[in-house]
């Protein structure tokens, strides 16, 4: 099977018996793969004595703690082949992961994106706000997390502009000559959970009390990277959404889930609030005592599997974060497989997210 | 000038290359046709045919000919 197949298929249509059939058989793959080509996870198989022999499920696939991509270079493929190495989001001091790319998994990476998010916001593609600093992408050799969260969005901006500069300050007149031109038409905007929060929607709220205001009811919000510093000054998911619409008329919000070392696979919130995996991920709950899966509505830590990682051995993977499956198939908005939602990190955890790590300066 | 040429020139602004230099050049041949440099490109190619490419095009054009073969659709109705 290559990725081809899977990306034929549409993201939310396999219920549980096919994406489980399908995943396995993908995901049996690349740990062959991986095997074969990478000295380092062939040898933390051998040490548990694992033989992918006797896998029946990819839930018997072994996960890699997401640290060890902090404390080994694990790659898949020669240093040749590396077009593009990613770094995980940290706070200063912190060491970060190093994801290896090779063109096979840079683009399925984007392809994969590209499907998911198109589920939510349509294939046409939109006029971009992006609240962050035009600063965070000019590394091209070395992407963080969140240049490459900003830059995966940037497919689906036909015109775009950066809201705030590199002091993080709202660019008051850039965005309303952005939002004067392209008035009637649907609006994209992308950042990250805490910058809009402190950057853009504090801003808006100064600006309406001197009599400045705008008007984004036509607009769709992404945002991600973790709500820790959010939640530490009592604003919730809920609030968040409010605050938005009273202070621009925003309400089409949605949050997503998603780690750099599985890009691509991001988990995008529906219109009721749940996170959803699509065909080309999943997530498993595992019980933190023994690591057998939980069931739903069951807390546990976050085990994320992906169909695309092929030239770093990353496509089972176990969190720091804690969630709960909320429920498998059923989800109102019509979207097949699990949906979900994260309760935050593992106590003792390091701070990471692009939202989260930024946040700690505050 | 033509479309053959304005295509070069997109190619050659952007990435700072020389002609002589285009034929056969692929996606990420150089450092500068990578990820940031492509949605560059797109740009520049829609600045000067007054187009809008789809995201699945986008993802496709993956060397110099393909984005010719890409333009050329209906959609698009580039000639060259």
């Amino acid at each position: 099977m290559t990725f081809d197949d899977i990306l034929n298929i549409s993201p939310y249509l396999l219920e549980k018996e096919d994406k489980e059939a399908l995943l396995t058989e993908r995901l049996v793959e690349l740990s062959r793969l991986h095997q074969k080509n990478c000295v380092e996870y062939s040898r933390m198989l051998k040490a548990i004595d694992f033989d992918i022999e006797k896998v029946k499920s990819y839930k018997d696939l072994p996960f890699i703690p997401v640290r060890m991509f902090k404390e080994y270079e694990l790659k898949s493929v020669v240093s040749e082949n590396v077009v593009k190495t990613m770094t995980s989001s940290g706070t200063t001091g912190q060491a970060v992961s190093k994801i290896y790319l090779d063109r096979i998994t840079s683009s399925n990476q984007q392809k994969a994106m590209v499907k998911i998010v198109s589920d939510f916001t349509g294939t046409n593609r939109m006029p971009m706000i992006i609240i962050d600093c035009p600063n965070v992408v000019k590394n091209r050799a070395m992407f963080s997390a969140r240049g490459a969260g900003i830059l995966g969005f940037s497919i689906f901006g036909s015109k775009k502009i950066y809201a705030l500069d590199d002091e993080m300050k709202l660019d008051v007149e850039g965005l309303k000559t952005f939002l004067e031109s392209y008035k009637d038409e649907k609006i994209l905007l992308f950042g990250f959970t805490f910058m809009i929060w402190q950057h853009f929607y504090k801003e808006l709220l100064r600006l309406k009390k001197e009599g400045v205001s705008f008007n984004l009811s036509n607009g769709i919000l992404i945002h991600g990277g973790g709500w820790k510093k959010l939640i530490s000054e009592a604003v919730s998911h809920d609030e968040f959404h409010k605050h938005l619409q009273d202070v621009c008329g925003l309400y089409d919000i949605h949050d997503y889930y998603g780690m750099v070392e599985q890009t691509g696979c991001i988990y995008m919130e529906c219109e009721y609030g749940h996170l959803h995996a699509s065909n080309f991920s999943d997530i498993i709950i595992r019980r933190p005592l023994d690591f057998s899966e939980a069931e739903i509505g069951e807390t546990g830590v976050i085990q994320v599997v992906s169909s695309i990682p092929e030239s770093y051995p990353g496509h089972s993977l176990l969190t720091e974060d804690e969630g709960v499956i909320e429920g498998i198939d059923d989800c109102p908005c019509g979207r097949k497989g699990k949906y979900f939602r994260i309760n935050g990190r593992l106590k003792n955890a390091e701070i990471r997210g692009c939202s989260d790590t930024y946040a700690a300066k505050f | 000038m033509t479309n053959l040429e304005k295509y070069n020139q997109a190619f050659i602004d952007t990435f700072e290359i020389t002609e002589a230099q285009l034929v056969g050049l692929k996606y990420q041949d150089i450092t500068a046709w990578d990820s940031v440099g492509h949605m560059s490109l797109i740009a520049a190619l829609e600045e000067a045919f007054k187009i809008m490419m789809d995201t699945d095009d986008i993802i496709d054009f993956n060397s110099y000919e393909k984005g010719k073969e890409l333009l050329v659709k209906p959609e698009y109705g580039v000639k060259f």
